[in-house]
């Protein structure tokens, strides 16, 4: 009692103060480490990007101590549930499916989804640094999703097997374009390269580093950059559900980094673009 | 176990089976027929050809069919002058990688199987054939093949359960036969166990339903081994189907 009353009133003063002189508690954060730039391990091994610089910082406004461990992304939630660390940093989507397991933060990250097509289907043109949120359509969104539509009737399109982009696809174009489901993103890569595929559907950061590589030269980016709906809210912390004080002073931090710019200015020196979550609002 | 999800599965698996058994058998048939030559080259005396044909069935069952399918459909993708050529047609479709793949493993089993079966072949009878002046290729038509075929029969049936079981692997490269389906629903549905179950007993009557047509062939097959007049008076009152070229009023 007396350790959730603590944090909730450091919660309380971070915003006004960005101190608390409280004791100080140590906290370990699990992170995947092979997602660059969200995260990563150097050269030391030590863990590095944008999740874990977030990470310290929001630790720094809760006073807590915070060490980040690695950890495979396969078995990092149970691994949460069970208690090996406290919180998951590790680029993750709040989604509904995984809320049945664990909760999340306030979103930290927006993070959008785009589509790749090979550049000389010749497709008409679109503007891929307009924001699309799926989460209420509206008829001007309809215009833009129809648009699509049309462009991409006919074409083969590929996305990562039980990812949210396939629902997501699927529901889109579905019915209009053959949909074909990869085991892995760069499996799907190398159709894309070996023109099996013409486009397809994935994390916009993912494709940014297969569009910088020699196999990516003939792809571009197509439409516009797409968020919300199935995909959720953005990147979260996933912290444990009976962890009501952490998870709100959590909540607390993010929306002070948020406030003043340090998400801004943490997610440019990662990503050269803007993803805190007013970014994508 | 949610009954929901099993029954989802059980109206979305089916749609999968069309794609699996085209995909097994196939395979199994091309593989047989291309296995017929070379089965009786592995069993011949020459060292020349048997080594040959044992460099390639050794390399096709000594390394994973998934291998096989990855290097035929990721390894040819990359190859630039097959994707400008008129084989890219063919093998940018992920139905001929995985055909290729299955035909050129199953084809590499088969072999080995039928040259079990050619070599168990008595040499006595042999002998017999050409004592009648049967020319080699009536011998091998006529008494070694269908000899070598029912001795290899039973471990033939590995094969082609093999085979079925072995089509699952078409998932991985995009495929929505059974196992790509289920991937898929499980994708949708989250619930991996109920919808494995399912596609695990589709397969399972698919085996049983393949071992119950090769019991039915070994004892049709079986039959002629027995001396003939036996064959014929137990034929009517056994109720096995009447012999072939015997008169329906006899």
């Amino acid at each position: 009692m007396k350790r959730a009353a603590t944090l909730a009133l450091c919660s309380v003063l971070v915003g006004a103060t960005g101190l608390c002189a409280f004791e100080k508690k140590t906290i370990t954060i699990a992170s995947e480490g092979a997602s660059p730039p969200w995260n990563a391990l150097n050269a030391e091994g030590k863990l590095v990007g944008f999740d874990i610089d977030v990470g310290e910082e929001l630790c720094r406004r809760i006073n807590l101590e915070c060490i980040f461990v690695a950890q495979d992304w396969d078995g990092i939630i149970p691994a949460l549930t069970v208690g090996k660390f406290d919180a998951i940093m590790s680029g993750m989507a709040i989604t509904e499916k995984r809320k049945k397991s664990i909760a999340f933060s306030q979103p930290y990250a927006g993070g959008f989804n785009q589509l790749v097509v090979r550049k000389e289907l010749d497709l008409p043109p679109t503007d891929t640094s307009m924001k699309l949120n799926l989460t209420n359509i509206d008829a001007d969104k309809q215009a833009v999703i129809d648009q699509l539509r049309t462009a991409l009737a006919g074409k083969t399109l590929g996305v990562l097997r039980s990812s949210n982009s396939e629902a997501v696809l699927n529901d889109l174009f579905g019915k209009v374009a053959t949909i074909r489901s990869y085991d892995s993103q760069d499996n799907m890569h190398l159709d894309l390269a070996a023109e099996r595929i013409d486009g397809g559907l994935a994390d916009y950061f993912t494709w940014k580093t297969f569009l910088d590589s020699k196999d990516g030269e003939t792809a571009t980016l197509y439409g516009p950059q797409l968020s919300g709906g199935l995909w959720g809210p953005g990147v979260g912390v996933g912290l444990r559900k009976d962890d009501a004080e952490l998870i709100a002073a959590f909540d607390s931090a993010i929306a002070a980094v948020t406030r003043d710019g340090t998400l801004k200015r943490l997610s440019e020196q990662w990503f050269k673009i803007d993803v805190s979550p007013q970014a994508s609002k | 176990m949610n009954t929901a999800v099993v029954l989802d599965a059980l109206f979305t698996l089916p749609r999968g089976l069309v794609l699996t058994l085209t995909l097994t058998f196939a395979s199994l048939a091309a593989g047989f027929v291309i296995s017929i030559p070379l089965a009786i080259l592995r069993a011949s005396t020459s060292p020349w050809a048997s080594a040959s044909v044992l460099a390639y069935t050794y390399a096709f069952r000594g390394t994973p069919l998934l291998v096989q399918l990855f290097l035929i459909y990721y390894g040819i993708g990359q190859l630039s002058f097959v994707r400008q050529s008129f084989l890219w047609e063919v093998m940018r479709e992920p139905f001929w990688c995985a055909f290729i793949a299955f035909t050129l493993n199953s084809t590499a089993h088969t072999t080995e199987v039928l040259r079990g079966g050619i070599q168990a072949v008595p040499q006595g009878q042999i002998e017999a054939a050409q004592s009648l002046g049967l020319s080699r290729l009536r011998t091998m038509y006529l008494i070694t093949f269908p000899l070598a075929i029912r001795i290899a029969l039973p471990a033939y049936v590995n094969e082609v359960i093999g085979m079925l079981k072995a089509s699952s692997l078409a998932s991985t490269i995009t495929l929505l036969e059974i196992t790509g389906l289920a991937r898929q629903l499980v994708s949708e549905t989250f619930a991996p166990y109920e919808v494995f179950v399912v596609a695990g007993a589709h397969y399972l009557l698919l085996t049983l339903m393949i071992t119950q047509a090769f019991r039915v062939l070994e004892a049709h097959w079986a039959r002629p081994n027995k001396p003939p007049s036996v064959a014929v008076a137990s034929s009517p009152k056994g109720g096995r189907p009447k012999p072939f070229l015997t008169t329906a009023a006899s």
